[in-house]
């Protein structure tokens, strides 16, 4: 864990705010585009962010070893790197890390040692846990006992890119335009209630789950009291972080679909389940008793995705800004039109989702078994 | 010693300006692709003040405040996608958009008239003063949102398609006609929360409107003769705008929105 207050935050406020720029895309069948195209459409809204933090969320971009959980980790000291590569190598086969390759930038300042691990759960260990428990385990081990380490990415065939800077430049420096992804997500961060750092920067992820977010979870102290229960430690300094988490437990682990998972985090209001017939009243009834602390309340458009799918989500009366657009296989998100027509002139479709309803994307079969050749893992 | 500082002006104009080409007829064409939204505006304002009566503005992608701090009646001509605020306290063009507008199109707009050839983001119209609004398509969340008026100064906004929640909220005066015309038949709006905490101003729908659909504050009735010739007028240069037929809107009914009360929430912290 990094303790960032005791350097930037002399008076020790802990209040959670942000307000920000997303753009995301994702093709349906599986085709790639490489990172110019999300860099020159946040590079268009510049002026949501404000440099103090930019990220990107790729998926796909290592199909050579796609059963492996890539590891993109940042160490304040070497002292961290050797600690943190020691207990690596008593729970994971591995190859060597490596640098993360980036190219200087002069916006991109103060960068922490940046490297990566393609890494395997060593069996033995598991004690019937699965592989990916297993993995998230081990993220909050090292994210909260080891001084000066973080784990930023470590999903499978995926990563997560982010730095303190604008977002255009943090992609120019970590060499994104080299990557093909079938999936793009990325966020200008414009902090107003915690102290910008590497790690605060979005995408927040565990394991592939990532989430790019604006605006503010003023539920954050209750969804974080729940999460916390269910084995989360919330580590970076800001309030995106318990979304990823969230999504996570409710899907991976308890294995609800999609779209219900959307219907936890911002459920139809009460008039409205009143108004439902029997069956749609008892299940959202059913979500909202069981699910309640993590209600997201409080204004958000975010983005999250995880291995072949990607969803962009709204508040229910949409105190943040979120237009979809549609062009053959591919589905752009972003927080205004025009850097979608900039990087896709003509547009079959552009509407303004409704607050709470979610637009999902999908890679269709063959796409999936390319990608993720594991699938998805069906739990319990 | 002397000290030179640059103008305002100057600074402002410190980075890359469009390349500015000419129309046969004199007009202005401005190239905005890349250029940051202070140095057009300042460059749209200076071509002003050199005499532009007409400027034709092309590859916009996303810069804001079109519009702004231009107090003459000139004509701007707005090719792509416009950036949020656009016409912000606008006191005095007509822009006319081909292709969509975002957010805050009108934003506290004092004077002029904007056409749009496509939809409109949220909170279209925020804290309107004076002036029109033609949207032909659809609008999304809190459009109207506080418009006022004062005197013979009544803002105006005509939407040709639909909208989406908390249509019309806070609305402290001016006129909203609301068309619906892309409604597939039997169709309605679905926008919830319409005029909630209205206290002045008046909306009218063509189409039906549900009670639950609006706030408590709000009231529904038919229009008065003198509203219908209003809202004729408005289809009428809506139609000559955009196209379309001005006995086939007409022959739908409208439901006009007002307000019960000037201050609904007069007792809520006067007690």
């Amino acid at each position: 864990m990094w303790d960032i207050g005791k350097k930037q935050n002399p008076y020790s406020d802990d209040k959670l705010h942000d307000a920000c720029g997303i753009f995301a895309m994702m093709s349906r069948s599986g085709r790639t585009f490489a990172g110019d195209i999300p860099i020159t459409a946040m590079e268009n809204m510049h002026d949501r962010g404000n440099g103090l933090g930019g990220g990107f969320a790729a998926y796909g971009i290592y199909p050579d070893w796609p059963e492996l959980f890539a590891f993109h980790l940042m160490f304040e000291t070497k002292e961290a790197k050797a600690e943190t590569e020691k207990y690596l190598h008593q729970h994971f086969s591995s190859m060597d890390g490596e640098e993360i390759p980036t190219r200087p930038h002069p916006g991109i300042t103060s960068a922490p040692i940046l490297f990566r691990y393609f890494l395997r759960p060593n069996h033995h260990l598991l004690e019937g846990l699965s592989e990916d428990d297993f993995v998230v385990q081990r993220v909050m081990h090292i994210n909260l006992k080891i001084d000066g380490a973080f784990v930023f990415s470590s999903g499978r065939n995926m990563g997560v890119f982010k730095a303190v800077g604008h977002t255009e430049d943090v992609g120019r420096f970590f060499k994104l335009d080299e990557y093909e992804a079938y999936c793009w997500t990325a966020h200008s961060r414009f902090p107003t209630n915690t102290t910008a750092w590497w790690g605060g920067a979005h995408p927040f992820s565990v394991l592939d789950w990532t989430v790019v977010h604006n605006g503010e979870i003023s539920s954050y102290g209750t969804n974080r009291n729940y999460l916390e229960m269910q084995g989360y430690f919330c580590t970076m300094h800001t309030d995106t972080e318990v979304i990823a988490y969230a999504m996570d437990l409710l899907a991976r682990r308890h294995g609800l679909p999609i779209e219900m998972v959307c219907k936890v985090m911002a459920p139809p209001l009460w008039k409205d389940i009143d108004q439902m017939a029997q069956a749609d009243r008892d299940l959202y009834t059913t979500l909202r008793v069981i699910y309640g602390p993590l209600l997201m309340n409080g204004p958000f458009s975010i983005v999250m995705a995880h291995q072949g799918e990607m969803v962009a989500l709204g508040d229910r009366i949409r105190l943040r800004p979120l237009v979809a657009a549609e062009r053959d296989d591919v589905i752009y998100i972003a927080s205004e039109e025009a850097p979608i027509r900039l990087v896709e002139p003509t547009l079959d479709r552009v509407w303004i989702p409704k607050g709470g309803e979610p637009v999902i994307v999908r890679l269709d079969d063959a796409a999936m078994a390319k990608a993720h050749p594991e699938g998805r893992q069906v739990l319990k | 010693m002397t000290w030179e500082f640059a103008s305002p002006g100057a600074f402002a104009m410190a980075g890359p300006t469009g390349k500015i080409t000419y129309q046969p007829d004199g007009r202005a064409v401005v190239d905005a692709r890349g250029i940051y939204y202070r140095q057009l505006n300042e460059q749209l304002r200076q071509l002003v003040k050199t005499g532009a009566k007409e400027i034709d503005v092309i590859n916009v992608y996303g810069q804001r405040y079109l519009g702004t701090s231009i107090p003459e009646h000139v004509k701007l001509r707005i090719y792509g996608t416009p950036g949020n605020d656009m016409a912000f306290a606008m006191h005095g063009p007509e822009i006319e958009v081909f292709g969509n507008a975002q957010d805050g199109l009108g934003n506290t707009m004092d004077e002029g008239e904007v056409i749009v050839h496509g939809s409109a983001g949220d909170v279209l119209a925020m804290s309107m003063r004076g002036g029109s609004l033609w949207v032909k398509g659809n609008v999304g969340y809190r459009c109207g949102i506080h418009m006022k008026e004062y005197g013979d100064k009544v803002p105006l906004v005509v939407i040709g398609g639909s909208c989406q929640d908390f249509f019309g909220e806070y609305m402290a005066g001016g006129s909203v006609v609301l068309l619906g015309l892309g409604l597939a038949a039997g169709e309605t709006h679905k926008a919830a929360f319409m005029g909630t905490g209205m206290h002045a101003g008046r909306i009218f729908v063509r189409g039906t409107v549900d009670p639950g659909q609006v706030g408590k504050e709000v009231g529904l009735t038919e229009p008065d003769a003198a509203e219908l010739e209003q809202i004729r007028a408005a289809v009428r240069r809506y139609v000559e705008l955009f196209g379309g037929d001005e006995a086939e809107i007409m022959a739908t009914p409208f439901v006009k929105m007002y307000p019960k009360s000037l201050r609904p929430y007069g007792r809520l912290y006067a007690y």
